[in-house]
């Protein structure tokens, strides 16, 4: 009974780690229609950020850092978006170059900056102790990153389907060129759009930074974590981003814990099972 | 202008036995190994439209079964080269199938989810496969009785196996065929409206691919006498498809470019450049700033406006 | 692909020189420097242990004003990206172009094992760091040496320990899921079952785990859990296990790379009491580890492991063996003979090879301690001329098939 109690708490968590992780990546594709590979590369930049913000200030607030890094991440993210991304609109395989160049440069300049080392991310002290329930015990903070899963799933649905910002973005995707004709600055929205999905990123990979650490390689480590929820939850839904990185945290758990000799394929499984049978994922929409 | 190209591609190809030492004769014999990858690869990338990113499997399946069928199982190379090519057209076949329920990105994903499933299994079944040790103490093989140790003579080995590639390929692009293809690329509504069937093109094209792939894998596991999972891993899938965006992916010279730019950097300028990682990707960025459609088409129009100003 | 001269000039000398097989006493001994190339894995996941594999050898010949034996040395370091394939073509880029007379490295097994026919057939000396047990024992090579330990090298003395001393009786063993790892499990398993105890659990993660979470969950009461993982995993797997509140459960003991210096300069309290052992400790008691490591945690700032180690004495090795042959390294057979046959001094102890080119060597227990302030591996027990057979017998040893996942069986696992 123990066993599945703590192995569904830590699928919870694992879950709400995977939807901090692809919700960016969720809202570029499905808004932009790019592929953005830097996505891991834009994490992990902000779980460096963690390790060195937090190692380096003692009792510094985890909330507090990440707004800063989601920040400084999506700054870098805007930049890269004004500078190189624009001009790729038709060239998706030149998306493909860039994305994966840019996260090349980046993790190399995370090699040179943090050097080799696994360097980790404080729990928060406010979250060491672990909580006790039903006679077990189990880490707070990873129930807490269940919640700030949850957060940050309500406020992307306020912000997209709420507010006036959300409705030009919408309208924007929907129709770029009724939308320029009213006057909604479409490629300054893209822009926006880009480094809202890169500061996502910087600040899930500061959430993430105390079960995870910093280490060299993180980024390929995630980058194929986010592709696989978005596609299995369908591309543009962000409830599907939300349903899927769920499912893949219980599946992986379970399957890991009961079917050890699957353990490389278990990740894929589930994305190519519905892939084969509805190719548009669980929440996407055909044709999209 | 077009002779001199060919004079001085002939001459590159040509000389390098007999100029450069060891070193550099191994270099071009690997270049022109990735290069096969990177032409079977772009079958599906250019031509098709189809990006793949776990190509690296029939190269992976071609070298495991030949290391295993010659080194463990008593085959010689003749018997042995040619079940591994057929593995590797089966697992075409059988991969093609599933992937193409999907485009773009999900196709995309599904191709590096079934790549991941092998490399998977080539490190867990490690009383086949051997592991994460790989299998070591591969031969290569003599055909007609020569023997191809020598940098020199493997190299002439992997050009003329190359050539041949080129060829085949440059015949499938340009027949009826290749003509299909592009169509169902660019307009596959069209395509079937007039009787064909898209997906059975995707599909011949994806098995084509991955023989050629294979081919790749067999010099591949030859020249390296050794093949590890990591042959196997997106990480090599993706290098090929960054070479064929880079060199050009709509044309049958740019994946040549494109390979030869990437493994020139990867196993070359990171001898003098401890940076090499961040160098690729600047050599990326750069590329797809100044010549968004890749070296090859690039660098021609450049010589187009070149030719055309008045000097 | 264009050829500058000097290339041109570079490659057909090396052709020339490459293409005489007999060792090359016309080469002039006194202009020639000598050689050595170092494999590294300097980026991709290893790059912790290849970057202080290039500080801690340039280090050692920096002392030495890069003069081993009266002749200059020159050092050609390659980055081998931790891929196989790249290891090979580096390993021919040293040889070939660089003309190296010997090699020190690779880090990873798989490494080593991809270069080793190679190596064998150019006849390299190579001084090798990397743990790959058959490239001592059913597979060796007569141009190999090693000089850390084989992956259960270290593992049975610490086997011995945990029963005979600390008493344990039940042991959960995790690592990563690749022959490192199953080669240092079996070991400890073997010692350990040996001398009473009982291996209750065997768990493998897969290299790319995102979340060890699934995995602390799943091990089982024990009197301790035993680390055989290397780099980044086990720290992270270690960090969930604590909070998890396992800690306070069992103990934790570790092989050789597990609570290494450079994972240990990352950890904080947590890690204190934990026991590992290595052949090595940046506390050793040594005037020539005293020369070494304060040096390297002066100029780095942090305290040398496994990796900087492992080249650092491969550089007294090969100081030893040049001394012994007077500068020579045109004849490699003597070269070899003399890295093989002379008793080497160094940072770990004196240290000698068996015939198979594996090390014999001090394996040493450490516990982790507090000392000025920072987290050491402090030395408790010292095992002395430890072989890569431990109390085996050699033939019998190496008529078994080489450790896996499955050898030896595991009789006591618990459901």
């Amino acid at each position: 009974m123990q066993f599945w109690i703590i192995q569904g708490l830590n699928s919870l968590s694992l879950g709400g780690l995977l939807f901090l992780l692809s919700s960016g990546f969720s809202l570029i594709f499905g808004l932009m229609r790019l592929a953005n590979l830097t996505h891991g590369a834009f994490f992990m930049l902000g779980t460096y950020f963690a390790a060195t913000a937090m190692r380096s200030y003692e009792g510094l607030n985890i909330w507090v850092t990440a707004i800063g890094a989601g920040v400084a991440v999506g700054a870098i993210g805007g930049l890269f978006e004004r500078l190189v991304l624009t001009r790729l609109k038709a060239n998706p395989l030149g998306q493909v170059l860039v994305t994966l160049g840019m996260s090349f440069i980046i993790s190399d300049a995370c090699l040179v900056l943090w050097g080799g080392d696994s360097i980790p991310v404080p729990t928060p002290q406010n979250l060491q102790a672990p909580t006790r329930l039903f006679g077990l015990v189990f880490p707070t903070y990873r129930l807490v990153l269940v919640g700030c899963a949850v957060a940050a799933a309500i406020i992307l649905y306020f912000l997209l389907e709420r507010t006036r910002l959300g409705a030009m973005i919408r309208a924007g995707v929907d129709d770029g060129q009724m939308a320029r004709a009213v006057g909604i600055p479409v490629s300054n929205l893209f822009t926006i759009i880009f480094c809202l999905g890169a500061g996502i990123a910087g600040a899930g990979g500061v959430l993430g930074g105390p079960i995870l650490s910093a280490y060299p390689g993180l980024d390929a480590d995630m980058l194929p974590l986010a592709l696989i929820v978005v596609i299995l939850g369908g591309i543009g839904s962000l409830l599907g981003a939300f349903v899927g990185s769920f499912i893949i945290g219980f599946i992986y758990t379970f399957g890991t814990a009961l079917f050890p000799e699957l353990a490389y394929i278990i990740l894929f499984l589930p994305m190519i099972v519905v892939i084969a049978f509805r190719p548009q994922g669980l929440f996407g929409r055909v044709g999209a | 202008m077009k002779w001199f190209a060919i004079a001085v591609i002939a001459a590159s190809l040509l000389l390098p036995p007999f100029l450069a030492g060891d070193f550099y004769i191994n270099l071009a014999s690997q270049i022109l190994i990735a290069a096969i990858f990177a032409l079977s690869l772009n079958l599906l990338v250019g031509f098709g439209g189809m990006t793949s990113l776990g190509h690296a499997s029939y190269l992976g399946v071609a070298a495991y079964i030949s290391a295993l069928l010659t080194s463990r199982y008593g085959f010689g190379h003749g018997s042995a080269a040619v079940i591994s090519i057929a593995g590797a057209v089966v697992m075409a076949a059988f991969f093609g199938i599933i992937a193409l329920r999907a485009t773009g990105l999900g196709f995309l994903m599904i191709t590096l989810a079934l790549s991941q499933v092998l490399w998977g299994l080539a490190y867990r079944m490690s009383n086949v496969t051997n592991g994460d040790n790989g299998i070591a103490g591969l031969t290569r093989p003599a055909p007609f009785g020569i023997s191809l140790d020598r940098p020199a003579s493997f190299y002439w080995f992997v050009l003329i196996v190359a050539a041949f590639a080129f060829l085949m390929m440059a015949i499938f692009v340009s027949s009826a065929f290749g003509s299909s293809l592009k169509g169902v690329r660019d307009q596959p509504r069209r395509m079937a409206a007039l009787g064909f069937n898209p997906w059975l093109i995707r599909w011949i094209t994806f098995i084509y691919a991955g023989f050629w792939g294979g081919v790749s894998g067999l010099l591949y596991v030859y020249y390296h006498k050794y093949i590890h999972p990591t042959s196997l891993s997106t990480t090599s899938s993706a290098e090929a498809l960054l070479g064929v965006i880079a060199g050009g992916s709509g044309t049958l010279g740019g994946p040549i470019v494109g390979a030869a730019v990437v493994l020139l950097i990867k196993n070359y300028a990171s001898a003098y450049v401890e940076r090499w990682n961040m160098l690729l990707g600047l050599v990326f960025l750069f590329i797809v700033l100044v010549m968004p459609a890749g070296i090859v088409p690039g660098v021609s129009r450049l010589t187009a406006t070149m030719r055309r100003s008045p000097q | 692909m264009t050829i500058s001269r000097r290339q041109f000039v570079k490659g057909v000398t090396g052709a020339g020189i490459a293409s005489i097989a007999t060792p090359n006493f016309v080469l002039a001994q006194g202009g020639e420097p000598i050689r050595i190339g170092l494999l590294a894995a300097k980026t991709g996941p290893l790059a912790s242990g290849g970057i202080d594999m290039d500080l801690a050898l340039t280090m050692f010949l920096k002392e030495r004003d890069n003069t081993l034996a009266g002749r200059k040395v020159e050092l050609i370091v390659a980055d081998t990206a931790g891929v196989p394939a790249t290891a090979r073509t580096k390993a021919q880029e040293l040889v070939e172009k660089n003309n190296v007379n010997c090699m020190i490295g690779p880090l990873a097994a798989f490494e080593a094992l991809a270069i080793a026919d190679y190596l064998t057939e150019k006849e390299i000396p190579t001084l090798g760091v990397a743990a790959a047990e058959d490239m001592t024992q059913r597979h060796p090579s007569p141009w190999f040496v090693r000089l850390t330990s084989t992956s259960a090298q270290c593992a049975y003395p610490l086997a011995e320990y945990s029963a005979k001393e600390l008493k344990y009786q039940k042991i959960v063993t995790i690592a990563d899921d690749f022959a490192y790892g199953h080669e240092m499990c079996a070991g400890f398993q073997r010692a350990f079952e040996d001398n009473g105890g009982k291996i209750i659990q065997k768990i493998f993660t897969p290299l790319a785990t995102p979340d060890y979470g699934s995995y602390v969950a799943q091990v089982k009461p024990a009197d301790a859990i035993f680390l055989g993982t290397a780099g980044s995993n086990g720290f992270r797997f270690l960090r969930q296990f604590i909070e998890y509140g396992l800690k306070d459960k069992m103990a934790v003991i570790g092989g050789m790379t597990a609570l290494d210096e450079s994972v240990l300069r990352n950890m904080g309290d947590e890690a204190l009491g934990i026991l590992t052992t290595s052949w090595y400790s940046a506390e050793l008691d040594n005037p020539l580890n005293k020369v070494f490591a304060t040096g390297f945690r002066k100029q780095f700032k942090y305290d040398p492991g496994y990796y900087a180690a492992g080249t650092y004495v491969s550089g007294e090795v090969l100081e030893t063996a040049l001394k012994s042959t007077k500068g020579n390294v045109e004849d490699k057979k003597a070269l070899m003979a003399a890295i093989r046959g002379n008793n080497a001094q160094t940072v770990r102890g004196l240290i000698k090879f068996d015939e198979f080119g594996n090390v014999i060597g001090n394996v040493y227990i450490r516990k982790v301690t507090k000392s000025d302030g920072r987290l050491v591996n402090s030395v408790i027990k010292t095992y002395p001329d430890v072989t890569q057979f431990w109390t085996y017998d050699k033939t019998a040893f190496l008529k078994n098939p080489v450790y896996s996942r499955d050898y030896p069986p595991a009789k006591n696992l618990e459901q």
